[in-house]
């Protein structure tokens, strides 16, 4: 076994611990955190099921950012869309035998990849070029977007341009995930890609990629329109009420 | 105090999106509250010696309990939805009221202090330590919000700004950096129970001048009464009802609604104001003793329900707070919902055929209507979603043959705020006031223009006073804007009641 292939491993577990601990720990922060008031954006749903529906139409359709900036959306869901496909694609990565649906996912992720790359330069031109998005822009935002399309890029390269030994890499994720490590293929373009997901995984619950958990912990948006129907008390607002009639 | 030494902004042919002007508003700062402004609310007189600490653990305390704080402060990805929906960016084109720059006041120095990220790499995520410097920037523009929440409607997280506003305004006021305006009208309300210090004896002779005042033009006594136990509704209203126009007339049309509809009422001298300023400097503790008077005078006063007037943010605390501070209610009629609006009580009764209008009294104005941020944004009227919009609406058609809306993206729920409200309806904030108008006039101008409108309606004692005082920078008259209840009031069919 290569030093190379031990490093890979090492790097690929301490990241899922690290993203895995980390954003449970964040979730677990938002859950634990007390919403002292009722303060859903009205008009909001008056049922816990509306609220869901509410959610889903946020998480799946971009609703707000849809009235907001028909840009920005177009691209971010050309983005998150595709993002989500080429996930899915990369799932018989890590199983063996292959769902059936993941099969029938393939083809799709194959051009998702492009949209994915055309969603990340729209969202990058405008942060540079719109005058208002590049004045609230930090350097991480950019990197972010780098780091994004590194990750889009060298898969795209390793499926037309320099292709690796893809039936090794299978058994390498196989490996790690049944703690029986296979040799990693040394092409250099194919450890660039695994170290920038790495990277990308380090980095998730460190950064304003939280917003994935976040959305649904948001009270403006996960809150029903019922505060005269039923009493909503925090326990250390509750403490307020001690001593009154 | 000297004229405006600034311009107002020009109407055009849309909104505008202005360019970027970096410091355009660095100069906007309310007066700073002094001693005795502070002190009755419990916080320190000025600014105190080792700030900096006290402000970071004030910070974390409030992470703490706000879960809206801690994931608004985490989530934002600068996408950019927000940087072109607040008013006051539209008016005044300084990048620190777009709401994400806004927001990036407080959220530099969160991260600098409760993230990994900020801790260690913190020029690559724009964290920042509090200076001086920054915590006047934190002065200056978190009184440039008036926590209208219409960043909120277009953010894909929800991040509602106001939430950040106030936690940076209760921060300051625990180093001793409070607002003048709000926190002395706190301390009025704790002592008098309104914000104008009104007293007992004087709003007693105030509302007997008002009763007669009605009589000698109606020929109908219709009574406005005060400190009545065993009455049935108790009203709240804001106290610039009892003497600002066109708010006074509003008042006299619940009066006549309640007297049309038999129902015995009162208002309250020791809880004799609907708003709630506590809100705005974001202080659960001073929200919780303003509700607790209400929740005293109706227990004092015997009465089975609680009715607000027509206010913003009043409705807001009062719809959406008011149960959570000062509830449960269990002891009025569970008939009705606590509380209710008082355009929710007009409405019921139109549905009901219980009042008549004669609607030509109105012909002599064609109205728009001005959707008030936090009656929009915060609140709901009604058993439905948006019924907010189409009760007051909906009165409004009941009893004037003339109305127009506004373009939709200027009412309902993307309505602009009239510049003035969360705590910023004051004189030394009058150059923002003007500009944060802009979006508001350019969409009156519109349907001046194309409908012929003469009136602005509105159900909010801030928007009226906002209103009447900038109306006429844009050239429009002062008298433009009307209550709601006040063209109830005109139109409404009287009937003496023994």
């Amino acid at each position: 076994m290569g030093a190379l292939t031990i490093t890979y491993a090492i790097l690929f577990y301490a990241a899922a611990a690290v993203f895995g601990l980390g954003v449970a720990y964040r979730v677990w922060l938002y859950a634990r955190t007390p919403a002292p008031l009722k303060i859903p954006t009205t008009p909001a749903p008056l049922t816990k099921s509306g609220v869901a529906l509410r959610l889903a139409r946020e998480v799946c359709l971009f609703e707000s950012l849809f009235k907001a900036n028909k840009w920005i959306w177009i691209f971010a869901v050309m983005f998150h869309a595709a993002l989500l496909l080429v996930i899915l694609r990369h799932i018989r990565y890590f199983q063996e035998p292959v769902w059936f649906w993941v099969k029938l996912v393939q083809p799709f992720g194959l051009y998702a990849a492009f949209a994915m790359l055309a969603g990340l330069l729209g969202l990058w031109a405008r942060r540079i070029v719109v005058e208002r998005i590049r004045y609230i822009s930090n350097p991480s935002d950019h990197l972010m977007l780098a780091l994004l399309f590194g990750i889009a890029a060298s898969g795209v390269a390793l499926k037309y341009g320099a292709r690796t030994d893809i039936v090794a890499v299978k058994a390498f994720m196989l490996g790690l995930m049944r703690l029986d490590l296979q040799p990693l293929p040394a092409d250099p373009l194919l450890l660039v890609h695994l170290a920038l997901v790495i990277a990308l995984m380090i980095v998730f619950p460190f950064s304003k990629l939280l917003h994935a958990p976040g959305v649904f912990f948001s009270p403006t948006r996960n809150q029903t329109d019922t505060p005269r129907e039923r009493r909503h008390l925090a326990p250390w607002a509750a403490a307020l009420d001690a001593g009154r009639k | 105090m000297a004229g405006p030494a600034f311009q107002t902004p020009a109407l055009k042919d849309d909104i505008a999106i202005p360019a970027v002007a970096e410091g355009a508003m660095g100069h906007s700062k309310p007066f700073i509250a002094q001693p005795e402004h502070q002190e009755p609310l419990g916080f320190p007189g000025q600014l105190v010696e080792g700030w900096h600490d006290k402000a970071i653990t004030k910070l974390g305390d409030l992470l703490g309990k706000s879960r809206a704080l801690r994931v608004f402060l985490d989530s934002c990805v600068k996408c950019g939805a927000c940087t072109d929906k607040c008013h006051y960016f539209l008016g005044t084109g300084d990048p620190k009221n777009m709401p994400v720059a806004r927001q990036d006041l407080l959220r530099g120095v969160y991260r600098r202090h409760f993230t990994v990220a900020g801790k260690l790499f913190p020029k690559l995520v724009g964290a920042k330590d509090l200076t001086k410097e920054l915590l006047d920037d934190w002065y200056s523009y978190y009184h440039q919000c008036s926590q209208c929440r219409r960043c909120s409607v277009f953010c894909p997280y929800g991040i509602d700004t106001a939430e950040i506003s106030m936690a940076a305004r209760e921060i300051m006021d625990h180093i001793g950096m409070g607002q003048k305006y709000s926190n002395e009208i706190i301390a009025k309300v704790h002592k008098f129970g309104n914000n104008l210090g009104l007293q007992e004896k004087a709003l007693k002779a105030t509302l007997a001048g008002l009763e007669d005042d009605i009589e000698d033009e109606t020929g109908v006594r219709v009574r406005i009464p005060v400190n009545e136990k065993g009455a049935e509704v108790l009203l709240v209203t804001p106290s610039a009802d009892f003497f600002a126009s066109p708010h006074i007339e509003g008042l006299i049309g619940y009066a006549k609604v309640f007297h049309q509809a038999g129902i015995s009422w009162t208002v309250s001298s020791f809880a004799s104001e609907a708003a709630n300023f506590a809100m705005f400097i974001g202080s659960y503790e001073q929200m919780h003793k303003i509700a607790g008077r209400i929740r005293q005078a109706a227990m004092d006063l015997g009465v089975k329900r609680i009715v607000f007037g027509e206010c913003g943010h009043a409705w807001r605390v009062a719809y959406s707070f008011l149960n959570t501070l000062a509830g449960p209610w269990d002891f009025l009629d569970p008939r009705y919902p606590v509380p209710q609006h008082i355009c929710e009580v007009t409405y019921d009764l139109i549905q009901k055929g219980v009042l008549e209008f004669d609607k030509s009294k109105n012909d002599d104005m064609t109205l728009t209507f001005h959707d008030s941020c936090n009656v929009a944004r915060a609140s709901r009227m009604g058993d439905m979603p948006g019924g907010q919009f189409h009760i007051p609406r909906a009165i409004i058609k009941a009893c004037c043959n003339n109305f127009v809306d506004m373009r939709p993206d200027a009412i309902g729920e993307k309505t602009f705020c009239c510049g003035g409200g969360g705590g910023l309806l004051t004189d030394d904030l009058i150059e923002l006031r003007v500009k944060g108008a802009m979006p508001r006039m350019q969409a009156l101008k519109e349907v001046v223009d194309s409908d012929g409108v003469t009136h602005m309606a509105a159900i909010c004692a801030i928007c009226k006073s906002q209103f009447s005082k900038v109306l006429p920078t844009y050239g429009f008259d002062m008298e433009m804007v009307v209550s709601v209840h006040q063209l109830v009031s005109k139109a409404i069919k009287l009937t003496p009641k023994s």
